[in-house]
């Protein structure tokens, strides 16, 4: 894949004239240097040429010159789901073009041309790449075609309806007569766009749907791929930075004279909660960091622990919550009845941990501001910025890039603007690194959940009414506070309201309870909390009603037929009713899972060995997907069996602690992730579908935790309603 | 000032013989396909070779790289082996995020040359060392296989 320099808006300011064209500078990566105005996506095209070429520029996305070359703007960030593949395929499709030869671009930071359909902003997140492009960017591409067709056939002075595109190509049937793409740009760039756009009957795709190589692939196997921390500007200093141990101290005092005799350094730099080291390298920022003496006030924070984090949150769950589904009478049925079944489940604080530990470059200067950073939400970046160095908004340029792993993390902009607040400072760009030990201990923490949950049970053994009571952190109070209505968040409650069992009376309840330190978005967000909660209590239903799971499963998704067919599916791929042999140790045992969450059902069964040391072994995972219709189908595939695997090791090992008010967990040695000698076999089978896509970058995650759970209990007998699953089973 | 020979290429440095081979590339030579992602040799993204030899360029000083020659990801496609590496896990899809690959190759490599038909324990032991947070797993396993000539897929 090429990675192009990225795009800079000139002019990104806030402005009421919405037909106001943005406009669009190309750097010398395209090998001109043009200001080209680009429409947005389904307005009219109008375009400003300088210089001796011209070019066709129809849409945000899509540029292309008059050699042929496709470059198209990637709007989403790629941090290995797929979607620097997934996002020219659907352009490609449309447009005619082969798609292993399109170039790539980031997108700058633009809301209005790159806003997610679903989300209402440009942000990479919520498996909503596909779900919200999939009409948008064929018809993007569609357009494109229609009015490079439509110069051709001007040219050959015949309707357009007796030509067709192909792999770049304007052909006409009749004759035969064909024009590359290249020799039409300059007069497609003066012509509107169409405005009525007819997209291809899915049968005739020949993109979409099929396998293609990942376009990043072989940036990535030969070291040339650009992640965030390997930008290289010129005079550029590296710092490294140590935050309040105690989230919410102030730094009081510095002492360096022992980091100025280290080779190298640079300065230090004093936050109001942190201290940098410059210097002209890693090392030496490592060292002179290692080498100040630093006193901290640690505020009022210094107190808590992670047992004393349990108990307030314990305690808060005893409030009432806002409502977030109710039908008919569940907590009064419960109350009043004979048989019923109550549980209490608890989620840890997670850290994210990509492989990429969290970085940002600054330079700041009187009459601008580069960023060069990989992150999920360009835009809040730049704003970011521009509120903390005074700068307008549009002075700020962000230079988006490859993500080492997301996963909720860079969603999130405290390390940005910690390094403006750092390159501030000084006169040069800088690149902040945090550490490892920083990264894991200054993360913003998926949240601690206390989740109350009880049934009512039929004669049948099936629950007549079901009640769910959430307690924990709103991550969308503070990330988007316009989703929080009448008290009810709903991340918190995602998953636990779209109960796809039918139950008669439901009700579902949050309190929202804030721990004193930052939390934030995890893979796979609500649904990892709360498909846990559902899935292995209507395990603990079913046991109790003496069932099998799956059988049980099934009876309850009489009204969700998509759900009930992976379930069906998988329980034969994974040959549920036939015993596992014993193993030559330990136990052995499987557990299944349904969800449906973020336009996707999922079903998965795991199989695994706990042996006499409590030690669990995942074997082996068969996950059945239905997301509707795939773009790529081997990326379906790689999500699922690398969110799996994600899901896995938060499940048996992730828990972050606390004590005095600081992390206790620091690198991989005591924040365990799964490695080559454990990892499972995982077995996705795809469900062949024409349902618009759903996502498929989280649900895997948190489809298998519940999975692996109560494959523990199939095991083992014991129920594990408190995560991680290795601390349940050898403190119980 | 330290030379330090990198896929051929030698460099002067002027930097302190105890700096990690890892800062070195990265931040004083400008090769920065070589990945930082624990500092305490735990999660092998820093993977490179030294005479042919993986090591972690995070705690491994430059002064043990004195007259020796150090191959990176950018050097080692060079290499009749190291380019089958990269062609089968492109092959293999095996990337995601890709974050942590550079250094999985480099130890997929080493392993091959000491090993040219590797079993699945094997690999285990030569690939434990190399964390992925995708968790690109079955595929690195496949992968290695590919460049061995060995049926991809492994048995459930």
């Amino acid at each position: 894949m090429h990675m192009l320099p990225e795009t800079q808006t000139a002019d990104t300011t806030a402005r009421g004239d919405v037909s106001r064209r943005d406009f669009l500078k190309l750097s010398s990566g395209l090998g001109i240097g043009l200001l080209l105005e680009f429409s947005l996506l389904g307005t009219a095209c109008s375009k400003l040429g300088i210089g001796s070429k011209q070019e066709f520029t129809p849409n945000a996305f899509i540029h292309i010159d008059q050699d042929g070359v496709v470059t198209i703007v990637a709007h989403k960030v790629e941090m290995g789901q797929g979607t620097y593949t997934s996002m020219p395929m659907l352009i490609a499709e449309e447009l005619e073009v082969d798609v292993s030869k399109v170039k790539l671009q980031h997108a700058p930071p633009d809301d209005k041309a790159y806003g997610d359909a679903l989300l209402g902003a440009q942000i990479t997140g919520g498996s909503t790449s596909v779900r919200g492009a999939w009409k948008p960017l064929r018809e993007a591409g569609a357009r494109a075609r229609m009015m490079l067709i439509q110069v051709a056939a001007d040219e050959w002075k015949v309707r357009p309806e007796t030509c067709y595109a192909e792999n770049g190509e304007v052909v006409h049937q009749p004759t035969g007569r064909r024009v590359p793409y290249g020799d039409l740009v300059e007069k497609a760039a003066r012509l509107p766009a169409p405005t009525a756009v007819t997209l291809k009957d899915p049968k005739d795709f020949k993109i979409i749907g099929k396998p293609v190589h990942r376009l990043d692939a072989p940036s990535k196997v030969n070291g040339t791929a650009e992640f965030g921390i390997d930008v290289k500007v010129p005079d550029m200093k590296i710092a490294t930075v140590s935050a309040s141990p105690v989230f919410g101290g102030k730094l009081v005092s510095v002492d360096d004279s022992e980091a100025k005799k280290i080779q190298g350094f640079q300065q230090v730099i004093k936050l109001d909660n942190a201290v940098a080291v410059i210097a002209d390298h890693m090392w030496a920022a490592k060292q002179g960091l290692a080498a100040l003496k630093i006193t901290w006030d640690d505020g009022e924070h210094a107190g808590f622990s992670s047992t004393s984090l349990r108990a307030d949150i314990a305690k808060a769950s005893e409030a009432k919550g806002a409502v977030a589904k109710k039908t008919g009478n569940a907590p009064g049925i419960i109350a009043a009845a004979d048989k019923k079944l109550e549980a209490v489940y608890e989620l840890p604080f997670l850290a994210h941990a990509t492989m990429e530990p969290i970085n940002c470059t600054v330079h700041v200067q009187d009459d601008g501001c580069d960023i060069w950073v990989g992150t999920q939400v360009p835009v809040v970046a730049q704003m970011v910025a521009a509120q903390l160095t005074g700068l307008a908004q549009d002075k700020v340029r962000i230079h988006n890039h490859l993500l080492g792993g997301g996963f909720g993390r860079r969603l999130e902009v405290d390390s940005v603007a910690q390094a403006v607040l750092i390159a501030k400072q000084v006169n040069f760009p800088v690149k902040v690194v945090w550490s490892r030990e920083e990264d894991i201990q200054h993360d913003m923490y998926r949240p601690y959940y206390y989740d109350r949950i009880s049934a009512a049970i039929d004669e049948h053994g099936n629950p007549e009414a079901w009640q769910h009571h959430i307690t924990g952190s709103s991550i969308m109070a503070r990330f988007f506070p316009a989703a929080v209505k009448d008290g009810v968040d709903p991340d918190a409650v995602e998953g636990a309201t779209d109960l796809q069992y039918a139950v008669p009376n439901v009700y579902v309840d949050y309190v929202r309870h804030e721990p004193p330190l930052p939390t934030a978005f995890w893979r796979g967000v609500g649904p990892t909390h709360n498909i846990f909660v559902v899935e292995s209590f209507i395990d603990e239903l079913a046991a109790h009603a003496g069932k099998d799971p799956v059988e049980y499963r099934l009876a309850l998704l009489k009204n969700a037929p998509r759900a009930k067919a992976v379930l069906e599916m998988a329980a034969e791929k994974a040959n549920w009713f036939s015993p596992l042999s014993a193993p030559a140790k330990g136990k052995a045992g499987k557990g299944v899972s349904v969800l449906f969450a973020f336009g996707t059902y999922i079903a998965q069964v795991v199989e695994l060995e706990v042996d006499a040391d409590q030690q669990v072994r995942v074997k082996k995972v068969v996950c059945v997907v239905d997301c509707g219709y795939t773009v790529n189908p081997d990326t379906v595939r790689a999500q699922m069996e690398g969110g799996i695997m994600f899901g896995i090791t938060g499940a048996l090992w992730g828990e972050i602690h606390f004590d005095q008010g600081r992390v206790q967990e620091s690198n991989f040695h005591n924040y365990r992730m799964m490695r080559m000698n454990e990892a499972p076999v995982v077995e996705v089978h795809l469900v062949p579908s024409q349902e618009n896509p759903g996502g498929i970058g989280e649900p895997g995650t948190s489809a298998v935790m519940p999975a692996v759970a109560n494959a523990v209990f199939a095991a083992t007998g014991k129920r594990v309603r408190k995560l991680p699953i290795a601390t349940a089973l050898t403190t119980a | 000032m330290i030379t330090l020979n990198v896929n051929g290429d030698q460099h002067d440095l002027d930097v302190t013989d105890d700096t990690p081979i890892l800062w070195a590339l990265r931040d004083v030579v400008g090769l920065t396909g070589t990945k930082f992602g624990c500092g305490m040799s735990l999660c092998g993204a820093c993977t490179v070779h030294l005479d042919g030899k993986p090591i972690r360029s995070c705690v491994t000083p430059l002064s043990a790289a004195s007259g020796k020659e150090i191959t990176t990801i950018e050097g080692i496609g060079a290499s009749e082996l190291g380019k089958r590496v990269q062609d089968a896990w492109i092959e293999q899809e095996v990337v995601q995020c890709g974050y942590c690959q550079s250094g999985q190759i480099m130890s997929a490599v080493a392993l091959l040359k000491e090993n040219a038909a590797p079993s699945d324990q094997d690999i285990d032991n030569a690939m434990s060392g190399n964390i992925c947070r995708c968790a690109t797993y079955a595929r690195i396993r496949s992968a290695i296989k590919l460049a061995a000539g060995q049926p991809a897929a492994k048995e459930a």
